[in-house]
């Protein structure tokens, strides 16, 4: 069943996606409500899996790299589903869908892998780790804006827009939402190490590290945002590359704790 | 049950006829009046707008309808009307095309969309238009609204002034508050913040070598003028800087540029050249956070919009036939109250 759970998800991010890029090829760039509803549903399957796997664990299901990747593409599709509507971001969907969608594969194909014993039914731990993620879901849709901003403005500065550019959304309100998202993530993160506190849960100094290390960098960021040093592009291409080095380090660092903890 | 359509419009008749036979809002009522009183139309909706003069009727006989409409323009005006038009189905296509932006002078603009539906509300609540034109123009908005939706024929921005707005907004949104400083008062400029200022933009600063031409300008627009001296300064707490100056050399150069963006706390600075020769050199588009467009680049992107526009007619022929069909389907089977089939 919850293999069931996970590849409906990945179709339906699937969809999404493949919906997503034969709109675009076609010249049409209203994506619309096909796209939303699919990753609405592929959330609701990844909901589901999650949930299957919490009750044969009785804990957090975060036990393992496929678990945490696919809480982590959940909290970005989250994520997406709440401020994209409100935001009202246009084509942010649909360059959300293929990171979801990278995510949730990588998931699929990873074998499931030793347990790590750090889930011990422990609300504190759990809260930690789940507020984790979905700060770097809060990071991960940061970086899809990045990206965006890059591609728009890139598109200015070539002075012979795609159409593509027409449809972008304003570099300034792709700016505002990173720096929003930023700030989001950020306080999670920051939540979710009060509660690590709180738990006096032990980790691997490696763990340890990389973890102050992307708190550091994000605080870093939104510092020098707040003091005007960084232009707009340098701002977009710090909160991609951030999100991408944590995400790269994030199975390391989850593989090589596992067992130390 | 036919639908005639007659009238002229930008193709067939020059500006000065056309405004021979414009018919003005407060006379449209007596005018479906008068038209209704034509033998054998049922109902009319007509549309007077600066590029057409269309009648739209309904009845079972289209030849009586349109020679009545010739009568009635040539009594108003004393001047034969050079009419083209279309019966049932070529004027119901010519009614989608119309709506959706097709038959317009700039393919794919919006506004006539808005003018079709006064033109249909006037005759509504003047009790001109029948269940048949209700149910034509009704269908109209809907292709016109998918034609908009599902293809590229509204895309992009078609004049200097319009292209100029457009950047503006993919750099920083809303317009609201932004600021404007003209550098060098000539006529293009003064349009393009006009353009600027009709999307919000507040506060406009005029700087001219002469500081009367400056001031005047600037009292024209609701500015503020400056001394052609000061300008520098001001870069550092403007949004947009149209430039058109006569200056033989460029004016803003990487090395005077520079210095001034580093005071800017990562705000993007959107810079106009208009003037030739240029008074912007194109290196400073590499600088971070400045976004440069010369006249060429502005004429450019009309150009690729109006030409994406045009690529995206045959998608909207297509879609406007398969409409066309369906309100064929539909008056086969109608029937107007009093009127025989």
């Amino acid at each position: 069943m919850e293999r069931i759970a996970l590849l409906a998800s990945t179709l339906c991010y699937l969809f999404s996606f493949g919906h997503t890029l034969f709109v675009l090829g076609a010249g049409r760039f209203h994506p619309g409500r096909f796209n939303f509803i699919a990753m609405a549903l592929g959330a609701a399957a990844q909901g589901w899996y999650l949930s299957l796997r919490g009750a044969a664990e009785h804990a957090c299901p975060l036990g393992t790299v496929p678990e945490t990747l696919v809480f982590l593409s959940w909290s970005i599709a989250l994520i997406y589903l709440v401020i994209g509507p409100s935001y009202r971001i246009s084509l942010m969907g649909a360059f959300t869908a293929p990171l979801v969608l990278l995510l949730q594969i990588v998931a699929v194909l990873l074998p499931e892998g030793a347990r790590s014993g750090f889930f011990r039914p422990n609300p504190w731990v759990e809260t930690h780790a789940a507020l984790s993620l979905v700060a770097y879901g809060a990071f991960g849709l940061a970086c899809v804006a990045g990206f965006m901003f890059l591609l728009q403005e890139g598109q200015l500065k070539s002075r012979r827009p795609a159409p593509i550019f027409h449809h972008l959304p304003p570099i300034t309100v792709l700016a505002k939402a990173i720096l929003r998202l930023l700030w989001v993530g950020f306080f999670l993160l920051s939540l979710s190490f009060a509660a690590g506190m709180h738990a006096h849960i032990t980790i691997s100094k490696a763990k340890f590290f990389f973890s102050i290390l992307i708190w550091v960098l994000y605080a870093a960021l939104l510092t020098g945002a707040k003091t005007g040093l960084f232009t707009g592009r340098r701002f977009a291409i710090l909160a991609s590359t951030t999100f991408l080095l944590a995400l790269v380090l994030l199975p390391v660092i989850q593989h090589l704790s596992t067992g130390t903890e | 049950m036919n639908i005639l359509c007659a009238g002229i419009n930008h193709r067939t008749a020059h500006l000065e006829v056309r405004e021979r036979f414009a018919v003005r809002e407060d006379e449209m009522a007596g005018m479906l009046a008068r038209l209704r009183q034509i033998e054998g139309v049922s109902g009319v909706v007509m549309l007077s707008t600066c590029n057409r003069v269309e009648l739209y009727a309904s009845g079972l006989c289209t030849l009586r309808a349109l020679d009545g409409f010739r009568s009635i323009l040539a009594e108003r005006t004393g001047l034969e009307a050079p009419l083209y038009h279309h019966d049932t189905p070529q004027a119901v296509r010519h009614l989608f095309r119309v709506a959706s932006g097709l038959d317009s002078m700039v393919i794919g603009e919006t506004e006539i969309l808005g003018q079709v539906k006064k033109a249909y509300s006037i005759a509504n609540e003047a009790g001109a238009a029948t269940r048949s034109l209700h149910k034509l123009f009704q269908h109209a908005f809907r292709v016109a609204k998918t034609v908009r939706t599902e293809t590229q024929i509204t895309s992009g921005p078609t004049s200097i002034g319009s292209v100029a707005v457009e950047l503006a907004g993919k750099i920083f949104g809303s317009l609201e508050g932004r600021r404007v400083m003209i550098l060098g008062a000539g006529e293009i400029s003064e349009r393009t913040a006009r353009s600027l200022q009709s999307r919000g933009v507040r506060s406009v600063i005029v700087s001219n070598r002469t500081y009367e031409r400056a001031a005047s300008l600037a009292a024209e627009i609701g500015g503020m003028a400056l001394h052609f001296d000061h300008w520098e300064n001001a870069i550092v707490d403007v949004d947009i800087l149209i430039s058109s100056t006569n200056a033989p050399f460029a004016l803003l150069t990487p090395e005077r540029i520079a210095p001034l963006l580093k005071l800017r706390r990562g705000d993007p600075l959107f810079v106009i050249d208009l003037a030739v020769p240029r008074d912007a050199d194109p290196a400073i588009n590499e600088l971070d956070g400045l976004f440069l467009y010369d006249i060429d680049s502005l004429e450019q992107i009309a150009a690729q919009s109006l030409d994406i526009r045009r690529q995206e007619v045959v998608r909207c022929e297509s879609l406007i036939d398969h409409h066309v069909g369906g309100f064929l389907s539909w008056l086969k089977t109608a029937r107007e109250p009093g009127i025989p089939k």
